[in-house]
C-alpha cells in the first residue's frame, strides 16, 4: 500500500533468540555476584546490631554458677573467640564464612550449619505451605472481587480482607489455636507430626514431601494435619494484601481499550478475565507477592514459637534470646539469601509475562 | 430487501449523575452489503455509544430504544449469549486508537487466531495459516514473523493494519471502524481508507466509518450521515451531502476543513471553526440542538424539535429553515463575521 508505511520498523522477531539467551546469563551473573555482596554487608549490619545489643553472651549462656567463676566465664569468652577485639572477630568470621563454616552455636553445641540443615527445611515447608495458599486463595479470590465489583461477593470479600490484614498475627494465632486445638480438638496444637510416629527418611527434610516419598501415607497424614494451623494462620494476612491488591490491579486493567476490544471479539468472559486481565495484572501482583514472601517469614518467628514448630523462626527466637551470636549470624545471612533469591525470581517472573521486559 | 444493518429511531440513554440522559436520540441509518456508510460529528455526539449499541456493549445501567436489525434479527434484544455469538463473527470493531487496542503483552497471532479459533472452529495450525494471510492481505511485511512479535514492536499504522486483521479474522459482515484513522498522520490514514475500501470490494464487507472529520469520509463513504447531540442532522449520499450541504451544521464541519486544492481561493482556505461547542449529556437544548450555535436560527428553532425528513432521493435533513443555497456556494449569513 502507501510506500511510507513499508519504510517503517520491522518487527525484530521472536524472543528466546541465542542473543537473549545470553543476556540473560550475564543478568543472572550480575545479579548473583550482587548478591553474594548483599550476604556479606548484612553479616556487618548483624554483627554490630547484635554488639549493641547489652548483655553478655556468656552471662545467657552459663549457668549461674559458671557465671560467678572467672576461669569458666574466661574459657567460655575464649573458645568463641569473644576475647579478641571486634574487628578481627568479624574478621575470623568472615575467613570462615567464605569457607562455608558458620561456627558453632553457643546453645546447642552443634555447628551453626548443621542446626540450620535442621530447621531450613521445617520452615521451608511451613512458608511454601502458606505463600501457595495465599496466591491461589488471596489471587482466586481478587479476580472474584474485581469481575463482581461493587455487588455483593465483592462487598463481602472486603471485610474479609480486611479482616485479614488488620487482625494481628500473634491474635489469629492464639485465636485459632484455642478454637480448632483447645476448643474443637480437630486439629493439632503443635509440632511436625504426632508423638506416635518417626519421622520418614530425611531427603528433602520436608516431612510431608519425604513421606510422600517413602510411601508412608499414615506419617504424610500427620505432616499435613499438623501444617494445616500454623500455615493457615501464616497465610491470613497474605491472602488479604494478595486479595486487595489483585482486585485493585484488575480494576486497573479492566478499564482499558484492549479489554473491551477482547469483548468486541466476543470470547467468552472466562477468556477475557483470564488471558486479556489477569496476566497483564500479574505483573504487578508478583511484586505484591515477593513482598508478601518477605512478611511471610518474618511471621515464621512468632507462628513457630506458638505452635511449636522446630524450623528457622523458633531457632532465631531461642538464638536472639540467649544472644547466641553465630547463631544470629547464621539465621541473618540464611534470610539474607532468601530475600535475594526472591527478589531476582520476580525480576525473571517479570520477564516471563512481559514480552516487552524480556526484549528490552 | 432489507439492508444487512438498520437503525430506526434508534434512542440510548446513558446513566450520569443526573439520572438517565439521551446521548443517542431518534438516530436512523441503513447499512447495506459491500457499502461503506460514514458516521460524523463533534465530540461527544454519540457516534461511538452508536457502534457500542450494535455490539452490546454499552455501560453498565444504559437503557436503549427503538430498533436496530442485522440481517433481519433484532440487536437491541439479544441474549448474552447470542450477543457473544455475534461480536467478532458477524459484527467486529475496529477502535480508535491501535496503540490502546491492541493487547501489549500477548503476540499478534494469539490477538489474531484467538477468535477466529473460537468462532470458526479452526485448529491452530488453520488458523495460523489463515492469519498469516490476512496480515499479508493489510500489507504487513513478513506476517509468518509477525505472528510471534508484540504490538509494541510495530509502527501506529502497523498496528491499525494489525487491529483491522483483528477485526476481519473471524470473517464478519460488518465492520465498524471508530476513528480507524485519528491517530495516524495523513498518508498512514490514506492507506487505512484505501485498505477499507478494497475489503468491501473484495468480500463485500459492509464498513460503518464513524469519524469527526468529515475529509476522511469524501474518500471511501458512500453515504454520510452528520450526528449533533445524539440526533440526525443531515444524512445522504456522500457527493449531495459533502458537495451541497443543507444542514448549517454540515456546513459548519466542511467549513473546518483545511481546502488545499482551493488554495486560490482566500475565502476556503481559512479554517472557519463552528463557534461555540457542542452541549455536553443532558445539556441538550430544546428545540433545534444546534441553534445557540447556529448563524442561521430562527425563533422557532428554539422551541421546535426538528425531525428529519426527506428533501431530495435517499437525503434526510433535520432543519425546516432549510436555508442554505442549492448550488454548494458558500452562503453569507445576515450577520456573520466576514
Ligand atoms: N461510560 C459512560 N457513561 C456515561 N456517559 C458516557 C460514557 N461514555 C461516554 N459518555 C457520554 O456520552 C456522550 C456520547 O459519547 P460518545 O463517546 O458516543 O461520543 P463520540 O461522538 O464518540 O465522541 P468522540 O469523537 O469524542 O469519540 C458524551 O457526552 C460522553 O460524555
Ligand atoms: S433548525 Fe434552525 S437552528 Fe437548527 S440548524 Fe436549522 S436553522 Fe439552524
Ligand atoms: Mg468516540
Amino acid at each position: 500500500m502507501s510506500s511510507a508505511d513499508s519504510a517503517l520498523p520491522v518487527p525484530v522477531g521472536r524472543p528466546r533468540t541465542r542473543a537473549s539467551r545470553r543476556d540473560l546469563w550475564r543478568f543472572l551473573a550480575k545479579r548473583l555476584v550482587a548478591g553474594a555482596f548483599l550476604c556479606v554487608g548484612i553479616t556487618l549490619v548483624s554483627f554490630v546490631l547484635t554488639q549493641l545489643v547489652p548483655g553478655d553472651p556468656a552471662a545467657a549462656n552459663l549457668g549461674n554458677r559458671a557465671v560467678e567463676d572467672p576461669a569458666a566465664v574466661a574459657a567460655f569468652r575464649a573458645q568463641y573467640g569473644l576475647d579478641k577485639p571486634l574487628p578481627v572477630q568479624y574478621a575470623v568470621y568472615l575467613g570462615k564464612l567464605v569457607r562455608g563454616d558458620l561456627g558453632e552455636s553457643q546453645q546447642s553445641h552443634r555447628t551453626v550449619k548443621a542446626d540450620l540443615a535442621e530447621y531450613i527445611p521445617a520452615t521451608f515447608e511451613l512458608a511454601l505451605f502458606a505463600i501457595v495458599l495465599s496466591l491461589l486463595v488471596g489471587v482466586t479470590l481478587g479476580v472474584v472481587a474485581a469481575v463482581f465489583r461493587d455487588r455483593w461477593p465483592d462487598q463481602v470479600l472486603r471485610v474479609v480482607s480486611l479482616a485479614g490484614v488488620s487482625m494481628p498475627t500473634f491474635w489469629i494465632a492464639l485465636l485459632a489455636f484455642f478454637v480448632f486445638f483447645y476448643k474443637l480438638g480437630w486439629l493439632p496444637g503443635g509440632g511436625r507430626l504426632g508423638p506416635a510416629l518417626t519421622p520418614p527418611p530425611r531427603t528433602t527434610g520436608m516431612f510431608t514431601v519425604d513421606a510422600a516419598l517413602a510411601g508412608q501415607w499414615g506419617v504424610l497424614g500427620s505432616a499435613l494435619e499438623h501444617l494445616v494451623l500454623p500455615g493457615l494462620v501464616l497465610a491470613t494476612y497474605t491472602v488479604g494484601m494478595l486479595l486487595r491488591f489483585t482486585r485493585a490491579s484488575m480494576l486497573e486493567i479492566l478499564g482499558n481499550d484492549y479489554v473491551r476490544a477482547a469483548r468486541a471479539k466476543g470470547l467468552p468472559e472466562r477468556v477475557v478475565v483470564v488471558r486479556h486481565v489477569l496476566r497483564p495484572a500479574l505483573i504487578s501482583i508478583i511484586t505484591v507477592a515477593g513482598l508478601a514472601f518477605g512478611s511471610l517469614l518474618s511471621g515464621t518467628v512468632l507462628v513457630e514459637t506458638i505452635y511449636s514448630w522446630p524450623g528457622l523462626g523458633q531457632y532465631a527466637y531461642t538464638s536472639a534470646k540467649n544472644l547466641d551470636l553465630p547463631a544470629i549470624m547464621g539465621v541473618s545471612v540464611v534470610v539474607a539469601a532468601v530475600y535475594i533469591a526472591i527478589n531476582l525470581l520476580v525480576d525473571l517472573l517479570y520477564g516471563v509475562i512481559d514480552p516487552r521486559i524480556r526484549l528490552s | 430487501m432489507e439492508p444487512l444493518l438498520r437503525v430506526e429511531d434508534l434512542r440510548v440513554e446513558l446513566p450520569t449523575r443526573r439520572g438517565l440522559r439521551p446521548a443517542v436520540d431518534g438516530l436512523s441509518f441503513d447499512v447495506a452489503e459491500g457499502e461503506i456508510v460514514g458516521i460524523a460529528g463533534e465530540s461527544g455526539s454519540g457516534k461511538t455509544m452508536t457502534a457500542m449499541t450494535l455490539l452490546g456493549l454499552l455501560p453498565h445501567g444504559a437503557r436503549t430504544s427503538g430498533s436496530a436489525r442485522f440481517d433481519g434479527r433484532e440487536l437491541l434484544t439479544l441474549g448474552r449469549r447470542q450477543l457473544r455469538d455475534l461480536r467478532g463473527r458477524q459484527i467486529a470493531m475496529v477502535s480508535q486508537d491501535p496503540s490502546t487496542a491492541l493487547h501489549p503483552i500477548l503476540p499478534v497471532g494469539t490477538q489474531v487466531t484467538e477468535h477466529m479459533r473460537h468462532h470458526l472452529g479452526l485448529s491452530k495450525s488453520a488458523a495460523r495459516a489463515e492469519a498469516v494471510e490476512l496480515l499479508a492481505t493489510v500489507r504487513i511485511p513478513d506476517p509468518e514473523r509477525a505472528l510471534g512479535a508484540y504490538p509494541g514492536q510495530f509502527s501506529g499504522g502497523m498496528r491499525q493494519r494489525i487491529a483491522i486483521a483483528v477485526a476481519l479474522a473471524a470473517r464478519p459482515r460488518l465492520l465498524l471502524a471508530d476513528e480507524p484513522t485519528t491517530a495516524l498522520d495523513v498518508t498512514v490514514q490514506a492507506g487505512i481508507l484505501r485498505l477499507l475500501d478494497r475489503l468491501r470490494r473484495e468480500r463485500g464487507l459492509a464498513v460503518l466509518v464513524i469519524t469527526h472529520d468529515l475529509g476522511v469520509m469524501s474518500a471511501v463513504a458512500d453515504r454520510v450521515a452528520v450526528m449533533y447531540a445524539g440526533r440526525l442532522a443531515e444524512s445522504g449520499p456522500r457527493a449531495q451531502v459533502l458537495a451541497t450541504p443543507r444542514h448549517p451544521y454540515t456546513r459548519g464541519l466542511l467549513d473546518a476543513l483545511p481546502h488545499p486544492e482551493a488554495a486560490d481561493d482566500p475565502a476556503r482556505v481559512a479554517l472557519r471553526p463552528i463557534p461555540g461547542s457542542p452541549p455536553s449529556l443532558g445539556d441538550v437544548p430544546a428545540g433545534c440542538p444546534f441553534h445557540p450555535r447556529c448563524a442561521f436560527a430562527v425563533p422557532a428553532c428554539a422551541t421546535d424539535r426538528p425531525e428529519p425528513v426527506p428533501v431530495a432521493a435517499g437525503h434526510l435533513l433535520a432543519c425546516p429553515p432549510d436555508p442554505l443555497p442549492r448550488d454548494g456556494a458558500a452562503p453569507v449569513p445576515e450577520g456573520a463575521p466576514a
